[in-house]
C-alpha cells in the first residue's frame, strides 16, 4: 500500500516536469509563406436564351495579375456578357502564392419560335341558346366502374342545374359514356347509370324531370381513342346537349 | 373451390382441366347417347381414344377445267372440317401410302391400316365436273374391318362454283362427324357478329370456319349484340336510332328488317329461349338504370325481373329455358348472375374480378364467360375466357394469352366456342371447348359479339 502511493506521487511529479519543460520552448523562426492566391467566378444566371445577357461576377484575394480568357481585368469585378453559343469563361488570377483558375458556363438556348402577341380577344357575347348552353353547362366525369357523382362533378352539377333551372322549357339529353377497357355491353348498362346519376341530381337540385332525357353509349363513342388513363379519363364522362329550347 | 384455384393457380389449372375435359366429354356426349344410340358407330378398335382419321385427295373424274381448282377446294376444306371436329387425331397427308383411292376397289385397306398411317378411318372419293354442274361421291371406310370396311357413302350434285365445293365438303364431314360422333358438327352452322368494315358497325354473318363473309344489315348507325333464333329464321339485335337504342328484328325470310315494338330508355343485349317463344333483354324503360326484361318473341308484355342497377347480357339455359344467366354490377364490379327465368332465386356464381358476356352451353350444364380473374390497379386488361360448371362451380381457364377475350358463345355442338380477341387487333376466333384448336376467323375491319347459330 505504502509503496503504491509513493509511485504514484513519482509518476506526478515527473508529468509536471515534463509540462513546465515544454511550455518553455521557444518556437523556431522561419520567414512567411506567401498569402494563398484564390479566385472565384460566377455566371448569372447560368443558361440565357440567345440574345439575352448574362453577368460574370468574380473576386480574387492576394493576386497580382487577374485576365479573363487573356484579357486583363481587375481583381474583383463584373462583366456583362451575351454569347451566341454556349461559352465556358475562364479566369486567371496570378500571385506571389501562386495561381488560380476558375471557370463558369453561361448555357445560350435557342429563343422560343416567334408566336404572335395574342390580341386580347373577350369572349363574345353568346349568340345562340346552343352556344349559352354549352357555356354555362359542363360535362361531368367519372373513376373508373363508377357511376357515383365525385366531389368535383357536384360543385359543377350544381352549377349546371342553376343555369337549367333559369331556363325552365329547354330540354337537355344527358350522355353517358365509358372508356374501351370494360365490356361492350355492360358499358351499356353503366353509361346508362352514369347519365341516370347525374339526371337524379339535377332533379333533387330542382331541375324539372321532364326536362331530361338519358342515354347510354356505353364506348361506342369516345371523344379520345388513346390507351392510357388520360383518355380513359375523358371518355368517363356525361356530356350534356341541348335538344329543344 | 374457387378459393383453391385461386391459390394453387397454374398446378390446380391443369388438374382441373383435364377434369372438365372428361366433364366435357361425359355431359356433352352422354345426354345425346340415348337418343341417337342407333346412329352411332359400332365396331373398330375405337375405345374413348380420338379416332385416328385420314382424309385421302379426292380423285378428278373428269377433265374438266373446273375439276381441278374445285377439288382444292374440296379437300382442304373436309380435312380442315374433320381436323376441327374435335373427336378425331388426324393422320398427316405426309404418311398417306401412294396413290389416290377414287372408288372402293382402289382402296388397299392394308396400307392405311398399317404404319405409318396406322388409320383407324379413311375418307376418300371423287370429283368431277361436267357441263357447270359438279358431282362428288365420297366414301368413309374402317379400314380395320376388312369384312364389312364401309361405314358411308354419299352422293353429292350442285352448280360448279367454288362455294358449293365448299358446301359439298362441310356436308360429307357432317356426315362422318354425325356417324362417329353422335351429333352433328358445325359445319352447317353460320356466325353471326359485328363488323364496323363498312365504316358502321353492323351485323355480318359467316361460315363456321370464317369462310362466306356476308352483310346482314343496313343499320348506317350501330348495331350491337346479335343473337340469332333457335330456327335460324330471324335475327335481333340492338340498334341505335336517332335518339335511343332499340331492339330491332331481321327477318331472313324477308330478307329485311322487321317491325318491333318500341320501348322508352335504352334496350339492349337480346336472347331468345330455346324453343323460340321468349325474348329476355336489357333495359332502362322502368327505373332509368338498366334491369332485364322477359317479353313474348314479338315483343309484346315486357315484364321486369331484376331491380339491380346495371343488369345486362341475359342468356336463357337452353335446355330448360327455367333459367337465366345475366351480368350485373350491383355489388360494384360487374359479375356473373344466374336466376329463375321468373326473375326469383338470384345467386352470384362468380365471386370476384370482372365477369361478364355469359354463354350457355346446348347441354346446360356449363357457362363459358369472360372474366379479369383477379381485378386491381395495375393488373387492368387481362380478360379471358373460362368455362363453369354450374352444378359445382368448378372454373377452368379456355384462353391464356392475355388481352381482351370476350363474348363467348357456344357451337351447336357443345364442342367449340367462338369469341372476340384483342390479340390482333379486334378479331374473332373459335377454340375447342378443351382450348386446342385456336383459329382466327375474321381479319377484315373490327369484329366483335359472335354468335354462333343453334344448328
Amino acid at each position: 500500500m505504502n509503496y503504491l502511493k509513493r509511485y504514484w506521487l513519482l509518476v506526478l511529479g515527473l508529468l509536471a516536469l515534463t509540462l513546465l519543460v515544454s511550455c518553455g520552448k521557444k518556437p523556431v523562426k522561419t520567414p512567411p509563406p506567401p498569402p494563398p492566391v484564390t479566385a472565384t467566378l460566377s455566371a448569372n444566371p447560368g443558361s440565357i436564351q440567345r440574345g439575352q445577357s448574362a453577368t460574370l461576377t468574380w473576386s480574387t484575394t492576394n493576386a497580382d495579375d487577374v485576365n479573363m480568357d487573356g484579357n486583363k481585368v481587375d481583381p474583383n469585378g463584373s462583366q456583362s456578357v451575351s454569347p451566341s453559343d454556349t461559352t465556358t469563361y475562364h479566369l486567371h488570377a496570378k500571385g506571389g502564392g501562386g495561381a488560380q483558375d476558375a471557370t463558369a458556363t453561361v448555357t445560350v438556348t435557342a429563343p422560343p419560335t416567334p408566336t404572335p402577341a395574342p390580341t386580347p380577344r373577350p369572349t363574345p357575347p353568346p349568340v345562340t341558346d346552343e352556344q349559352l348552353f354549352a357555356q354555362n353547362v359542363s360535362d361531368i366525369y367519372f373513376d373508373y366502374d363508377k357511376s357515383d357523382v365525385r366531389a368535383d362533378a357536384q360543385a359543377t352539377l350544381s352549377r349546371n342545374a342553376e343555369f337549367l333551372k333559369a331556363h325552365p322549357g329547354w330540354k337537355v339529353q344527358i350522355e353517358g359514356s365509358c372508356d374501351e377497357r370494360g365490356s361492350t355491353e355492360y358499358n351499356l348498362a353503366l353509361g346508362e347509370r352514369r347519365a341516370d346519376s347525374a339526371k337524379q341530381f339535377l332533379v333533387r337540385a330542382g331541375v324539372s324531370a321532364d326536362a331530361l332525357k338519358t342515354i347510354s353509349y356505353g364506348k361506342e363513342k369516345p371523344v379520345c381513342s388513346a390507351s392510357n388513363e388520360d383518355c380513359w379519363q375523358q371518355n368517363r364522362h356525361d356530356h350534356f346537349v341541348l335538344i329543344s329550347h | 373451390m374457387l378459393k383453391q384455384a385461386n391459390a394453387k393457380k397454374s398446378e390446380g389449372m391443369k388438374t382441373r382441366f383435364a377434369l372438365l375435359v372428361v366433364a366435357l366429354l361425359v355431359v356433352g356426349l352422354l345426354p345425346v347417347a340415348p337418343a341417337n344410340a342407333q346412329d352411332w358407330y359400332k365396331g373398330g378398335t375405337n375405345s374413348g381414344a380420338p379416332i385416328r382419321m385420314a382424309a385421302a385427295d379426292f380423285k378428278p373424274a373428269t377433265g374438266d377445267p373446273q375439276t381441278q381448282p374445285l377439288n382444292t377446294v374440296f379437300n382442304t376444306t373436309l380435312f380442315n372440317d374433320l381436323d376441327n371436329a374435335g373427336i378425331f387425331e388426324m393422320v398427316a397427308k405426309s404418311f398417306y401410302p401412294a396413290g389416290t383411292p377414287g372408288y372402293p376397289q382402289d382402296i388397299k385397306l392394308d396400307a392405311w391400316s398399317n404404319p405409318p398411317p396406322n388409320a383407324a378411318m379413311v375418307a376418300f372419293g371423287n370429283l368431277g365436273v361436267t357441263g357447270g354442274k359438279i358431282s362428288v361421291q365420297g366414301w368413309l371406310f374402317d379400314v380395320k374391318n376388312p369384312a364389312s370396311p364401309q361405314v358411308l357413302g354419299q352422293q353429292y350434285n350442285e352448280d360448279a362454283t367454288p362455294e358449293m365445293a365448299r358446301l359439298i365438303a362441310h356436308r360429307f364431314a357432317n356426315e362422318i362427324i354425325t356417324r362417329l360422333g353422335g351429333i352433328p358438327g358445325p359445319m352447317l352452322s353460320k356466325i353471326y357478329f359485328i363488323s364496323d368494315r363498312t365504316g358502321h358497325k353492323e351485323v355480318w354473318q359467316m361460315d363456321y370456319d370464317g369462310g362466306g363473309q356476308q352483310q346482314v344489315t343496313k343499320l348506317g348507325s350501330i348495331a350491337l349484340s346479335p343473337r340469332i333464333s333457335p330456327d335460324g329464321s330471324r335475327l335481333a339485335f340492338s340498334g341505335l336510332t336517332k335518339d335511343s337504342w332499340q331492339m330491332m328484328m331481321y327477318s331472313f325470310d324477308l330478307g329485311r328488317a322487321v317491325a318491333f315494338p318500341r320501348f322508352p330508355g335504352g334496350n339492349y343485349s337480346p336472347a331468345w329461349s330455346s324453343d323460340g317463344t321468349k325474348i329476355a333483354f336489357a333495359s332502362s324503360m322502368g327505373t332509368g338504370a338498366s334491369e332485364i326484361y322477359l317479353a313474348d318473341a314479338s315483343g309484346a308484355g315486357p315484364k321486369r325481373l331484376t331491380t339491380g342497377k346495371t343488369d345486362i347480357s341475359p342468356v336463357f339455359n337452353p335446355k330448360t329455358n327455367a333459367q337465366i344467366a345475366f351480368v350485373s354490377g350491383r355489388t360494384g364490379l360487374p359479375q356473373v348472375y344466374v336466376m329463375d327465368a321468373d326473375g326469383s332465386n338470384v345467386q352470384r356464381v362468380t365471386d370476384q374480378g370482372y365477369a361478364v358476356s355469359p354463354s350457355w352451353s346446348p347441354n346446360g350444364l356449363l357457362l363459358a364467360f369472360s372474366w379479369v380473374r383477379k381485378y386491381g390497379p395495375g393488373v387492368l386488361g387481362g380478360a379471358d375466357i373460362y368455362v363453369m360448371d354450374i352444378a359445382s362451380r368448378q372454373i377452368v381457364q379456355l384462353t391464356h394469352d392475355g388481352g381482351r377475350n370476350d363474348f363467348p358463345s357456344w357451337s351447336p355442338d357443345g364442342r367449340h366456342i367462338v369469341f372476340q380477341s384483342n390479340r390482333s387487333g379486334e378479331q374473332i376466333w373459335s377454340v375447342l371447348a378443351d382450348g386446342t384448336h385456336l383459329q382466327q376467323l375474321t381479319r377484315t375491319g373490327r369484329n366483335s359479339q359472335p354468335n354462333w347459330s343453334t344448328h
